[in-house]
């Protein structure tokens, strides 16, 4: 039974783009590990949300309008986390800090706009992992 | 012995909707079905203000406005996927569990025991509460039905903060007093009614029930339950899902149909549906129905009501062969000028490719030819519905009203969540 396993069994291979069965092999063939997948990058797919930017407001911290936001819900915020916070029912992309006093705020990158502090109504939604911009 | 989990989703579609807008936190919401038919969905707030369950949307309208429910279409993209989500981490905690429909699951903690399971289960809460930004109730015992009671009490009272454990519990009496019997699982409406002329009323009666009596009146299944309320677990975990034995795809329309182009359009998008999703399920199909009806609440139309059943011969998942007998078939019962108000397409005969039964003349099974692959991954890329045979147009007419849908804030890029 074991050996019929084996028979049956099916391995995938790397597909390879190089035809040269009659002329020299490609020196990388024995090398070929696979292809990086974007994917791999999101280490907890349950937990991560896509969130589009809007407006300036983290501008200071390389976030523009209509950059994609990837959020993991896994990760604990902590102090200099940017976030995303429910505030007044709307969801806020903001960096996460304490003041000299110690109170929690959600403060922009932007000077033009004020700092939120963080009501008990408001709630941190997720933590920001990534953020990706087309650049073309 | 063995330990039981049930882990439900509190108000779930209430509960998706929020993750992305919480404006909706501790507003009344109802979620309508199909065609913003009726209620089959409401949030906590909703159901104190006695809004009942399948209220049809016409009726209450007005009530609504002055109550200030806030009244949504069901958007099944967005709860589909967030079910999922909900599903994947609850199956890290437990290396068995069974998804029991879109917002149950149970997990199978036999051999758990040595942990502080309130605590466990807390953790796992807490857990897809934050991953997920949904919120559960956990019931926990030693059978399947048991862990259900537990769920109820869990979700009702306010002490338990969502989590019952009643495996060696002292509490176990007391829970299965105050179960109505009728809330027991498996027991329908018409056999409570026979319980309760016997005076049997709650769980703790029927766990005492003579056995006897209980399996003349209900048959095996019924003593199932009662061995189940006993401790015994007589219902095992079913972590794989027994193959489809149909599928169907069908709506009520909008607005009545008339014209055949437009019934023959909404024929060929629900067979297109069917064929994906028999694909999707690795099976392949022995036979189709194709069914119309009017609506028989408008009693001033002639009514009308005809399906038929035809054999697809090869057996076949392939969009191409399925479209083409669904349309023979609506040919064969389209009658005009009739107000058509449904119309539905369901396949039949299922089986596996490799189980199908072989026949002397076509001694092949016609599972996933290329075009039909094709075609699920153009409609997987470009979004379902994208790529249909024939002469599709979407006439708007038939379309379901879905006139309070949120966005598919999950599964289509153009439809994320803004955050400014």
């Amino acid at each position: 039974m074991k050996f019929l396993s084996v028979l049956t069994s099916t391995l995938h291979l790397p597909f390879i783009l190089s035809r040269v069965p009659a002329g020299f092999p490609s020196p990388a063939e024995d090398f070929v590990e696979g292809s990086l997948d974007l994917n791999d990058y999101i280490e907890h797919p349950a937990a991560t949300y896509f969130v589009k930017a809007e407006g300036d407001s983290m501008i200071g911290a390389g976030i523009y309008d209509g950059d994609l936001l990837i959020v993991d819900r896994s990760l604990e915020p902590k102090n200099g986390s940017i976030v995303i916070a429910s505030v007044m029912g709307d969801l806020t992309v903001k960096r996460l800090k304490r003041d000299t006093h110690g109170a929690w705020l959600l403060a922009p990158e932007n000077s033009d706009y004020p700092s939120i502090p963080l009501l008990e109504e408001s709630q941190i939604w997720g933590v920001v992992k990534n953020s990706v911009r087309n650049l073309e | 012995m063995t330990i039981f989990a049930l882990v439900d989703c509190n108000n779930f579609y209430a509960s998706c909707e929020r993750i992305f807008q919480p404006r909706l936190i501790n507003k009344p919401i109802v979620v309508l079905s199909n065609n913003d038919g009726c209620v089959i969905a409401r949030s906590n707030e909703a159901k104190i203000l006695g809004i009942p369950m399948g209220a049809p949307y016409f009726k209450f309208r007005n009530d609504f406005k002055k109550k200030g429910v806030i009244v949504l279409s069901s958007n099944y993209a967005l709860y589909g996927d967030i079910s999922n989500r909900v599903m994947t981490v609850l199956s890290s905690f437990t290396p068995r569990s069974e998804i029991y429909s879109i917002d149950e699951c149970f997990l199978d903690l036999s051999g758990f025991d040595h942990l502080n399971l309130t605590e466990y289960c807390k953790h796992i809460r807490q857990c897809v509460l934050q991953w997920t930004g949904i919120p559960v109730s956990i019931g926990v015992g030693q059978t399947k039905t048991l862990s259900k009671i537990a769920n109820r009490l869990a979700k009702t009272s306010k002490k338990t903060e969502g989590i019952l454990d009643l495996n060696n519990s002292p509490w176990i009496d007391i829970a299965l007093q105050k179960t109505e019997v009728n809330n027991v699982w498996g027991i329908g409406r018409r056999w409570s009614r026979v319980l309760e002329r016997q005076d049997i009323l709650t769980a703790y009666d029927l766990r005492a029930a003579p056995e006897r009596w209980i399996r003349q009146k209900f048959g095996i299944v019924g003593l199932r339950t009662v061995k189940e309320l006993q401790g015994l677990s007589c219902v095992k975990l079913e972590d794989e899902s027994p193959d489809k034995q149909t599928i169907c795809v069908s709506r009520s329309f909008g607005k009545p149909l008339t014209d055949y182009t437009a019934l023959k359009s909404a024929i060929a998008t629900f067979s297109d549906r069917a064929s994906s999703k028999v694909r999707k399920h690795g099976l392949i199909a022995g036979e189709i129905n194709v069914f119309v009806q009017t609506s028989p609440f408008n009693t001033d139309i002639e009514q009308y009501s005809k399906s038929i059943t035809l054999s697809l011969h090869p057996q076949t998942n392939s969009t191409q062969e399925i479209h083409r007998a669904a349309m023979r078939g609506l040919n064969q019962i389209f009658k005009p000028n009739i107000h058509y108000k449904k119309a539905g397409v369901i396949l039949i005969n299922l089986s596996r490719p490799e189980k199908a039964v072989k026949d002397l003349f076509y001694p092949y099974v016609q599972s996933n030819d290329q075009l039909s692959k094709a075609y699920d991954i153009i409609n997987q890329r470009f979004g379902s519905g994208f790529l249909q045979l024939g002469q599709v147009k979407k006439p708007k007419t038939w379309y379901m009203n879905q006139n309070y849908k949120t966005p598919s804030f999950t599964t289509r890029w153009d439809e994320l969540p803004r955050a400014k």
